[in-house]
């Protein structure tokens, strides 16, 4: 076990999979001598060469696009996406190409390519360095999208992600690359996907959230114990495939869910899981399903405290809905 | 006639160089094999046999003279119009079919237009649709063959109008800094689909382009047989000497429609049409063939008859080949079916069952 941030755990997990697979490199802008613009790659072109990890040209279409050869080829390249803001000009590579390409071949071609990106807001970023623009990718089938919220997960489903045999969009949350830190194991740990964590406990409300807006809802849930409110927080981690079992089993529990997430709220992930309890979990619904999510605006720079949900935002929600009947 | 068996094998094509005499021949059959083929699948297209087709016609010469200079080992990264590409592979008119139909042998599952595929015993990528993507791919492919030391060169194929795409100037720019070896096949064959070539560019050709990635950039005729395939065999040897990718121009002409949803007439003359189908590249072949004493005219109605019997053959077959599952259109979206898919392939199974669906 070592104390980390959340980068330096993206960064050691990509230690790991160079270490102990030669078939594994990165590839993207600024990956290599600059060690990534928030450091995610760090010493690694150093120590592995130039050759495994590799600074490409200015071009997004290009970096997923040579990923998806490299995959093609059998090598198992990990694409960085400076910010998610500019994966647009890959969107057609991702989409029509990397999601497709085993389903296409009729299972000849997996097309086996992560692609990390730090995503969303917080950081003052303004429109285009803060945004969370998940629910586009996973309504792509084919692809799985996978979100960390803590320094463990984060190298644990990075590396599942690296050694996974589908295409992964893995979304790091740049507001707390450095905000927290947690023990990570060494080695090769590994986190499975569509596996969401209860990270609290709770009886009254289930808060489901993931990525940079988890610490929120904790925040939330530990200031409402003291009002008598026992909220149960679930981290999602996994996108695509959800775990569904696990978002029923707590609303059957509750009979109340409160969803968070930052990207603005029409046909958002959350969108999502509301429909799921609506199928699902109707009979066991005690109150109307809350969302607390971004609004539905471009997202704002000066405003930035405006748009993004914070932990008394969710508070506000929670005690709306323990109470609602 | 070449099939998965009987195939020509290509020649070692680390000799740079011109197409041996004794090939010629090969070069033609494979032409032949492909404008009967096309011919009989506008027809089955037509007919409401199959969906949709994409002809080649005009560029048989370009294809099989790039096929030829290529060794089994190398990666293709076709469009949707490399029919003769595909058979010089030695992938079969009855594999072909059975994709343009979508039967249980189809090897892409049914998953796919026609014209939209790709064997990877075959060394040759399934395509899709999208214009250009394909590109990045085999320059990332030429990477991986780079950094695994594989003597093996990429090679994909475009049309003019692609020369437009996002994925083109990254995939020759990729290709220039990481001085990868892949040949850009470009058969310029005058438009995409109703758009002439003034529409996509103002450069003088398409070759020229090259020489801002930082790299050579040549054009052929692309009705020659010889010419082609000296190119891409003299690309294919500076790649294998690590000194990078070539762009080759074929300049073509596309004598049939764009696709089966296509009215020529719309965009071009019947001028225009009459001054390139008298240079069409298989009487130009079938020409020299006779100048050279390589062929007779009853050989040749030979070669013609048993190209439409090896057609006839395979066709007969493909047809008579069992319709795919439905439910398998749940299988191959991810390694192994997550939960959620499960269950709709229940309910997908079970709507059928019900008679809601029809198979
Ligand atoms: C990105 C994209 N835009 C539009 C189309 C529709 N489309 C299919 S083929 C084609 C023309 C392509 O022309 P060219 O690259 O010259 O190749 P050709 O068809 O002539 O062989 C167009 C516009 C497409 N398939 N992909």
């Amino acid at each position: 076990m070592t104390d980390l941030t959340l980068v330096q755990a993206v960064n050691r997990a990509l230690h790991e999979a160079l270490s102990t697979d030669p078939d594994v490199l990165i590839l993207g802008e600024d990956v290599g001598v600059n060690g990534g613009v928030f450091r995610a790659t760090e010493g690694l072109q150093k120590e592995f060469g130039s050759e495994r990890v590799i600074d490409t040209p200015l071009s997004e279409t290009g970096i997923v696009g040579a990923a998806v050869g490299m995959a093609l080829y059998g090598l198992k390249p990990v694409a960085e996406i400076q910010f998610l803001d500019f994966i647009y000009p890959a969107f057609d590579q991702i989409v029509s190409e990397v999601a497709k390409f085993r389903y296409r071949s009729g299972g000849q071609y997996p097309c086996h390519v992560v692609i990390r990106t730090p995503y969303g807001g917080g950081i003052k970023g303004g429109l285009y360095h803060s945004q969370s623009s998940e629910a586009y990718f996973a309504h792509t089938a084919g692809l799985k999208v996978i979100v960390p919220s803590n320094p463990a997960d984060a190298k644990g489903l990075l590396l599942t992600a690296i050694h996974d045999e589908d295409p992964v969009l893995f979304l790091e949350p740049k507001r707390i690359y450095r905000s927290v830190t947690g023990e990570v194991p060494d080695g090769d740990h590994r986190v499975p996907f569509g596996q969401a964590a209860t990270v609290r406990e709770g009886s009254d409300v289930s808060v489901f959230a993931y990525g940079a807006m988890l610490p929120q809802a904790v925040q939330a849930a530990e200031a409402l114990s003291s009002e008598g409110v026992q909220a149960e927080v679930i981290d999602l981690r996994s996108l695509v495939p959800l775990d569904e079992k696990a978002v029923l089993a707590s609303v059957e529990k509750t009979g109340r869910a409160v969803i968070v997430h930052e990207a603005p709220r029409f046909c958002g992930y959350g969108a999502e899981l509301a429909a799921l309890l609506a199928e699902k979990a109707l009979y066991s619904l005690k109150a109307p399903v809350a969302r607390v999510t971004g609004f539905d605006t471009p997202f704002p720079y000066a405003l930035e405290h405006v748009y993004l949900p914070n932990a008394e935002r969710i508070a506000h929600a929670v005690r709306t809905t323990a109470r609602a009947s | 006639m070449p099939d998965e068996s009987t195939a020509p094998t290509p020649p070692a094509a680390e000799v740079p160089g011109e197409l041996p005499r004794d090939r010629l021949l090969d070069a033609y059959r494979f032409m032949v094999l492909a404008r009967t083929m096309d011919e009989r699948c506008l027809t089955l297209q037509r007919q409401g046999r199959i969906g949709f087709y994409v002809p080649l016609q005009g560029q048989e010469a370009a294809q099989v003279g790039c096929a030829l200079a290529l060794a089994p080992s190398d990666w293709i990264f076709p469009a949707y119009r490399e029919l003769a590409v595909a058979l010089v592979r030695g992938i079969s008119p009855k594999l072909l079919l059975d994709q343009f139909i979508g039967n249980s042998g189809d090897e892409m599952k049914g998953r796919q237009m026609p014209n939209h595929y790709g064997y990877r015993r075959f060394n040759y990528v399934t395509a899709s649709s999208p214009v250009g993507t394909q590109i990045t791919h085999a320059v990332g492919a030429a990477m991986a063959a780079q950094r695994r030391k594989d003597p093996i060169v990429t090679v994909c194929f475009f049309g003019d109008g692609t020369t437009s795409s996002n994925d083109f100037h990254a995939g020759l720019n990729f290709a220039g800094v990481f001085r990868t070896p892949t040949i850009f096949f470009c058969q310029n064959n005058r438009y995409a689909i109703s758009l002439p070539l003034e529409r996509q560019t103002h450069s003088p050709n398409l070759a020229v382009k090259a020489t801002a990635y930082g790299f050579p950039g040549v054009v052929v005729d692309g009705m020659d047989v010889v010419s082609v395939h000296t190119a891409v065999a003299e690309a294919r040897a500076r790649a294998l000497a690590g000194e990078g990718p070539t762009l080759i121009e074929a300049q073509v002409y596309r004598l049939g429609p764009h696709s089966t949803s296509d009215d020529p007439r719309r965009y071009r003359s019947d001028a225009e049409l009459a001054e390139w189908k008298a240079k069409d590249p298989l009487a130009r072949l079938k020409h020299d063939l006779l100048a050279q004493g390589l062929l007779e005219e009853s050989a040749d109605a030979g070669l013609w008859e048993a190209a439409r019997a090896e057609v006839t053959k395979a066709l007969a077959e493909a047809e008579a080949t069992p319709p795919i599952t439905p439910e398998s259109i749940f299988d191959d979206v991810y390694a192994s079916r997550p939960p959620a898919l499960e269950e709709q392939r229940v309910e997908c199974l079970r709507l059928l069952q019900e008679g809601i669906l029809k198979p």
